[in-house]
């Protein structure tokens, strides 16, 4: 029996997606059969970052309410034979799916797979009630700025009232270079101040815009930044002890150069 | 002090810092915003329990939330009639 986890944040854009897909495709690359959910009613995109948009037939709404089998609406992944898309609907909006259905679904999907990873849209509203209907974990994903950690702050006691098992945040897009200059909150200033579980931290990193326009996730990008942290956050999901990346080490160009020639901080 | 000294030296306090205190501060006051039903709840259980204890007036008691800017407190006022006797 498998886990469903849903990647929620109160603010939009700063990063549910692209942890969703990177996530997915990390767990899946050591062989677990995984399902990602794209609740993200009316505003799709999963399908993008995973390059499956030409492939979708059957979504969400269609399944959630029974009007066809779950299996009929699932894409399997370019990269991987145990990775599937459970597509958004892109004409509907959130209404269309209670979270009853959502909760069925997801205890479906858990006989079937080991992880089910569920996108959540940004938002406090029915989108995210759905979403987090299922799931029995939450990671949270904030950027190192106000407006998204007290979003992250505000979902952290929802889930909190709703009885979930204690979150676990992801710090996406960190620039080691602010920080370093005290213009960016440092890592220990967000734990303290949102007094939650880190997951791991994923850096700024240019390399995100070009697998995304590619459709394939970086994570299996050796030379990414951004691939290496989520290569990192997937072991960690599976329960392994993985020390934080040197993040200390950014845009530098010798660093960079180190990179490709494949030896540095890895 | 330490901003004028900054300024002095053309360097203005960098902004982490007040951002990390600002965001301090409106967390606590988020965190402490509760609604009405929150608080109508709130004051069931206190009741229960409490009736455990003692006979209490629940027509005037009064359970709130007071808030400064950097704290927030639960204010209760409960007027007791009896204080039952309970096995020890
Ligand atoms: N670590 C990163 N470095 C650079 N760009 C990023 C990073 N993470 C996300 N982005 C970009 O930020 C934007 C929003 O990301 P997305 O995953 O769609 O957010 P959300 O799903 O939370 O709305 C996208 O354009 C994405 O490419
Ligand atoms: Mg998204």
């Amino acid at each position: 029996m498998g886990q469903v986890i849903v990647i929620t944040s109160g603010k939009g854009g700063v990063g549910k997606t692209t942890t969703t897909a990177n996530l997915g495709a990390g767990l899946a690359s050591h062989g677990h059969r995984v399902c990602l959910v794209d609740a993200d009613i009316g505003l799709r995109n999963l399908d993008l970052l995973l390059g499956l948009e030409n492939r979708i037939v059957y979504d969400l709404v269609d399944v959630a309410n029974g009007y066809c089998k779950y299996k009929k609406a699932l894409i399997k992944s370019k990269q991987f034979d145990n990775l599937f898309l459970l597509p958004a609907a892109q004409t509907k909006d959130k209404t269309a799916v209670r979270p009853d259905q959502m909760r069925d679904l997801c205890e479906e999907l858990k006989q079937e797979f080991d992880y089910v990873l569920v996108d959540s849209p940004a938002g406090i509203e029915q989108g995210f009630q759905n979403a987090v209907a299922g799931a029995e974990k939450a990671i949270i994903v904030t950027t190192p700025e106000m407006a998204a950690l007290r979003d992250a702050d505000r979902v952290v006691g929802l889930l909190e009232a709703m009885d979930k098992e204690r979150p676990m945040l992801i710090i996406n897009r960190y620039r080691p270079g602010m920080v370093r200059k005290g213009d960016m909150l440092a890592i220990d200033d967000m734990l303290e101040i949102l007094a939650i579980d880190l997951l791991g931290v994923v850096p700024e990193d240019e390399q995100i815009v070009v697998t995304t326009n590619r459709g394939e996730p970086a994570v299996l990008d050796k030379h990414s930044r951004a691939g290496e942290a989520y290569r990192n956050i997937t072991r960690r999901l599976m329960g392994e002890q993985v020390p934080l990346m040197n993040l200390d080490d950014d845009d530098g160009i010798l660093s960079r150069i180190k990179r490709v020639f494949g030896f540095g901080a890895r | 002090m330490l901003d004028l000294i900054a300024k002095v030296f053309g360097r203005e306090s960098p902004s982490a810092e007040i951002a990390k205190e600002r965001l301090r501060l409106v967390l606590v006051h988020d965190r402490s915003s509760v609604t009405p039903q929150f608080l109508e709840r709130l004051k069931e259980d206190l009741i229960r329990v409490i009736s455990e204890y003692m006979d209490i007036d629940t027509e005037t008691m009064d359970v709130r939330l007071s808030q400064t800017e950097q704290h927030a407190a639960l204010v209760a006022s409960i007027p007791v009639r009896r204080v039952k006797r309970v096995a020890p």
